[in-house]
This record gives C-alpha cells, structure tokens and sequence, in this order.
C-alpha cells in the first residue's frame, strides 16, 4: 500500500470532467484506489463517489493504492491530479 | 410580474406549456423472482445508456462537443459499479423491487450531492436525478418524451434536465422557464448555447402559471409578465424588433469584404482554441484564422502528441478554411502548467522563465514534431506559422535554422509542403516592438499580442486584483509600441495583425486602423461588431 498527500488545484474543484478524467484513468489499474479525505474514504473507481465527495479548490487530500500496479497508480494519478487533471 | 434568475438573453413572448413532473409510483412489493427482477434491471441500464448515446450525438450536432459531454458523464455513472452493486444488492439480498431499490439508492447518493456547500457541485445532483428518472422510465416502460406541436411555445417546468433540453425543438419552443436552477446549471448553459431566453430559479412558476398562458419574457433582466396588457405588450415587441433588427443588421456582414470609408481592406479574422472552434468563425464571416493556438494538442495528457495528430488537426483547418489565411501559433507553453511529458522547472516567474519559443529551441525533438507536422499540413490550404515570445532576431533565425532541417528531412523522405508558407513572429516582448524595423526585414508578418504586450510594458498582472487597474490598453507607452510595429513592419512591406484582446474593443479599433493595422483577430463573436465599426470608420 502506498499513499501520497495532495492539493487539489481545479478552480471548480472536482466537478464532472476532472472527476470523469480521474475515474477513467483509475478503473485502468489493478490496485484498489481510494483517496481519504475528512475521514471520508472514496473509492476512486467510482464517478458518484468522487463527485459526491465535494472536493474543492485548494483541498488536501491523500491518495491510497493497494495492489500490485500501486506504485505506478500512484505515480500517474499524482500527476494528473497536480497537473489539474486536464484543465 | 416574477423574477428570476437569467441564464440566458433575449425576448420572447410566447404561449405557456408546463412539462409536469413524471409520476412514477414505487411500491413497498417485495419480490420472489430475483433473477428477472435483476435482469430487467439491467435491460433498464443498457437502454439507457444507448438513449444517452444518441443524445450525446445529437447534442454535439445541434450544440457542440461540449456540451454533449454532458451525457457522457451521465453514461458514465450508469457504469459506476457501486452505484449499480448497490442497486443490485437491494433486488438480491433484501428482495426489493427494481423500482424501489433504485429509488433507494440514488436518494442515498443525491443526499450526498446536496449536502455539498460549493454550488457547482451541488448541482450535479442534477445530473444523478435525470439518470435516476430514465432508469425507472425505462423500467416501466414510459419513456416518453415531452412532444411539443404548436410554435411560440415558452416552456416552464420545475426544471429542465439535461435530456430535456436537448430534446426543445428550437423551432417551436422560443424561452424557458424554472422553478429551481442557476446560471451554471446545463439547462442554463444549453439555453445560451441554443441562443433562446432563458429564465432559472423562479421559485414556484411552474405552478404560477398553467398551460395557454401568454408571457413575456426578458431574458437581459430574468423578468417574467404573465398575461401582459397591451401596453406591456408594445414595449416588448418594440424591444423584440429593435434586438432583432441589430441582429439581421450584424448578420448582413458576414459575407461583407471589411473596408474602411476610405476603401482600405481590412482584414476581421478569428481566434481559435480547437479545431471545431472554426464553425463559429466561418459561421461569423471571419476572413480566416489570425490565431490558432496549438496548446490543446500538449493539455490532458501523458505523452506529447504524435506528428500524426497534430497534423490530422492542422489539416483539418486548413482544409475548412480554403483559400483564407491560417496563423497557426507553435507551442506556448510554459512552468504554470503542468505537462507530466515535460519536465517542466518551477520557476518563481514562470512567465518570464521557461516557456514558448524558448522551451521549443531547448526541446528541440518536440519542436521539430510541430514543425514537420505543420510543413507536411500546409499543402492542404493558406498556412502562416508564427513564433510565441521571441524577444530577438537571434531566436527567430535559430527558429527558422530547424525549420530548414525539417524542411530536408522532408525533401528526403519526398513528402511535400507548401513553399508559400508565411513565417512570422508575436509581438509581445517589448523589446520585440521596439526593434521591430530590424526584425521586419527577417520575418513574413508580425501578430501583435497585446494581452502579454500590455502586461510586459506596464509590468501588471492583470490578474491580481490589487493591481489590475494599471492593465490598460490604451496608456500611451503600449499605443506607441503598436504604432512603432506597425510602421517598422510597413517600412519592409510586412503586414501586421493583432490578436489580443485588444483587438475586439471598440474603443481601441478606430485608432488601430488610424495607425495601419492591417488584420484584427479576435474570438468569433466578436468579429461582426468588429466588421460594423471598421466599415463605419
């Protein structure tokens, strides 16, 4: 298991597209992926989840992957999400 | 008379129908025959994904790639497995219906969604309601969409999910109206896409007003008039006409020549982000493309695009745009973005740093992808490349140096490319302007960038709001070094265009054609205004 803490830095937060980028990217690793934040856990897989999650500009959260592919998962989303997931 | 918020402008006075809201009865019947319940379930979920499908083509016709996007994000929580598990797991473990447990579920999610503060994202609760409701309309079989037969329809509902609104018939309905909703909820986005007003957020119309009612409606000031007297009802015809005829006298322009009175042809063209962003530039009578910005081929991303794409995109342009000019813009990315292909420094000025012409000459393999791409894209219509961000001949000349290596490489390979391609710099570096008779006799053209150029002169960030007031385009330093670019590039016969923001104001084109300026390029709905000022100068 591995994790890495993070900022989000999408002005709208995770809205839809950002979000749909991230599930999309997620759902392609082996590893279970799942993101804490406010003792929420989310599991990344899952668009509803991460959009209901109410993540904003500016929040920190930190990203797990549990799995054999977990330290490429977490490579490549880290980067996506700091890079602001395509926006 | 009612308020409201405004999601979209214009007038319209029009006959009332109410969409009423689905009733979809759910019963507390439990079920014995788990495998049918779970299968029709699932029939539930593909037929709507396929109803989606089809709405999701239908909207990128009538509205656009992004706004179909909406449906794809709505296909996507139909994919979402906890969501679907979850349902599932009703019908399998606690016997429930199909109906309920859906019902069950999503109120579980949409309970989420609304207690969320940020109002963006609150609204996609939305999103999980209209997806809810086509899965138990599918389930029982009354999926029926909302059939409108007369004309001068203003529709009102509670609200207007996506899917509803895709499907107005633009035609026959002219406004919308809501109960609930706000300026970036789709329905709000699409109404002004679709270019009808639009009124949100009124509280109880739906049930202040019933079927045959006339209304007017503003959409400039989201007021409402329910059964108007005639003399409401002249002001706003009046108001009608005059909006429309500005819009039939904006129109007649676009397939106007712009000439001043004097009879200089002037040249309106178009800024593009994408390749799909032409439409609204043709569409505006743009004579062409004055700045195609080609960051959207490196953005969203994990490696850097191929040769391939990047010419399958030029090509697409210049195609479309035939015979007019096409100024693509290389790569002018820099250390504000993150690119996880680019190592890219974090500087503490990245805007004065690495980035543009500068990074292009450093990562040269990646410049000469564009370049090749370009070269290769050329013989397909009117190509212009020119430079973000040069601040000196030196790096123009070094450009151009891996330019002709490209060029060779291609003439081995025998792939053709145009050899009336325009080579050309932005000016926007002040030192670029202020030397610009010497860079005029090396380049083809100069594209004034004035949103960097204005920054750069009067070192401001527009952008930081303590500050933000000193960004003004027409302080005399900035207007003496347009004019200084202009007569430099004129001395050597070089024409100059501009493609900041500048060029769209209305205050600021009279002086750009006093001083020469002999193309403006601006965002495609700027063009026809644009067009009416010069023509009247």
């Amino acid at each position: 298991m591995v994790k890495q803490d993070i900022v989000v830095v999408n002005k709208s937060g995770l809205h839809a597209r950002p979000a749909s980028n991230l599930v999309k990217a997620a759902s392609k690793f082996k590893s279970d992926i799942t993101i804490l934040f406010q003792e929420k856990v989310i599991n990344v897989k899952s668009l509803l989840n991460v959009l209901s999650a109410g993540i904003v500009c500016g929040t920190e959260i930190t990203l797990v992957c549990d799995g054999e592919d977990e330290q490429e998962a977490l490579k490549t989303l880290t980067e996506m999400i700091e890079s602001g997931l395509g926006e | 008379m009612k308020k409201g918020i405004t999601a979209s402008k214009g007038y319209a006075i029009g006959k009332v129908m109410v969409k009423s809201q689905q009733e979809i009865k759910i019963t507390d019947e439990s079920i014995s025959d788990i495998e049918t319940e779970k299968e029709k379930f699932l029939l539930a979920v593909e037929e709507s994904k396929a109803q989606l499908e089809k709405l999701k083509e239908q909207a990128a016709q009538s509205m656009g790639e992004e706004q179909a996007e909406i449906f794809e994000t709505h296909i996507m929580m139909l994919e979402d497995r906890e969501f679907i598990d979850a349902i599932i797991s009703e019908i399998e473990n606690n016997h429930v219906n199909a109906l309920k447990a859906i019902s069950q579920v999503s109120s579980f999610f949409i309970a989420q969604f609304e207690a969320i503060e940020d109002e963006y994202l609150r609204e996609r609760a939305a999103d999980l309601k209209d997806i809810t409701n086509r899965l138990m309309a599918n389930l029982t079989g009354n999926q029926t969409d909302f059939k409108i037969e007369e004309e001068n329809i203003v529709v009102v509902a509670h609200d207007l999910t996506p899917s509803d609104t895709a499907q107005l018939d633009k035609d026959k309905v002219i406004a919308f109206l809501t109960d609930v909703g706000s300026r970036t909820s789709h329905s709000a986005i699409m109404a002004r896409t679709l270019e009808i007003p639009a009124v949100v957020g009124m509280g109880d119309i739906s049930s202040s007003v019933k079927n045959g009612d006339m209304v007017i409606v503003d959409g400039f000031t989201g007021t409402v008039i329910i059964n108007p007297g005639n003399d409401e009802l002249e002001i706003y015809k009046k108001k009608i006409k005059e909006y429309q005829e500005e819009l039939k006298e904006l129109k007649k322009l676009v397939s106007c020549e712009t000439r001043t009175k004097a009879g200089k042809r002037i040249y309106v063209a178009g800024n593009i982000g994408k390749p799909e962003d032409i439409y609204q530039v043709i569409e505006n009578g743009g004579d062409g493309i004055g700045l195609f910005r080609t960051e959207f081929l490196y953005m969203d991303r994990d490696t850097a695009p191929s040769e391939e794409e990047q010419f399958e995109s030029y090509r697409f342009v210049l195609e479309k745009m035939g015979d007019k000019k096409v100024v693509i813009r290389t790569l002018d990315i820099g250390g504000d973005k993150t690119l996880p292909y680019m190592d890219l420094p974090k500087e503490m000025n990245p805007f004065l740093g690495y980035r543009a012409i500068r990074l292009c000459l450093d990562q040269k393999e990646l410049f000469k992808t564009q370049l090749r791409a370009l070269l290769r894209a050329s013989v397909y219509g009117n190509l212009s490349v020119m430079f973000p961000m040069i601040s000196g001949l030196q790096e123009f000349l070094a450009a151009m140096k891996i330019v002709e290596e490209c060029k060779k490489e291609l003439d081995v390979s025998g792939i053709p490319y145009s050899k009336d391609i325009e080579w050309g710099i932005m000016i926007e570096i002040p030192a670029a302007a202020i030397c610009a008779d010497e860079l005029a006799q090396y380049v083809d053209f100069f594209s004034i960038g004035t949103n960097d150029l204005i920054q750069y002169t009067l070192a401001v960030d527009r952008m930081s709001e303590k500050v933000s007031y000193i960004y003004n385009p027409m302080h005399p330093a900035v207007l003496r070094l347009i004019k200084m670019t202009i007569d430099g590039a004129h001395k050597y016969g070089k024409w100059v265009g501009m493609c900041g923001e500048m060029a769209g104001d209305e205050t600021a084109i009279p002086i750009l054609v006093e001083y020469g300026l002999d193309e403006f390029s601006m965002s495609a709905s700027s063009i026809l205004p644009a067009k009416k000022i010069i023509m009247g100068l």
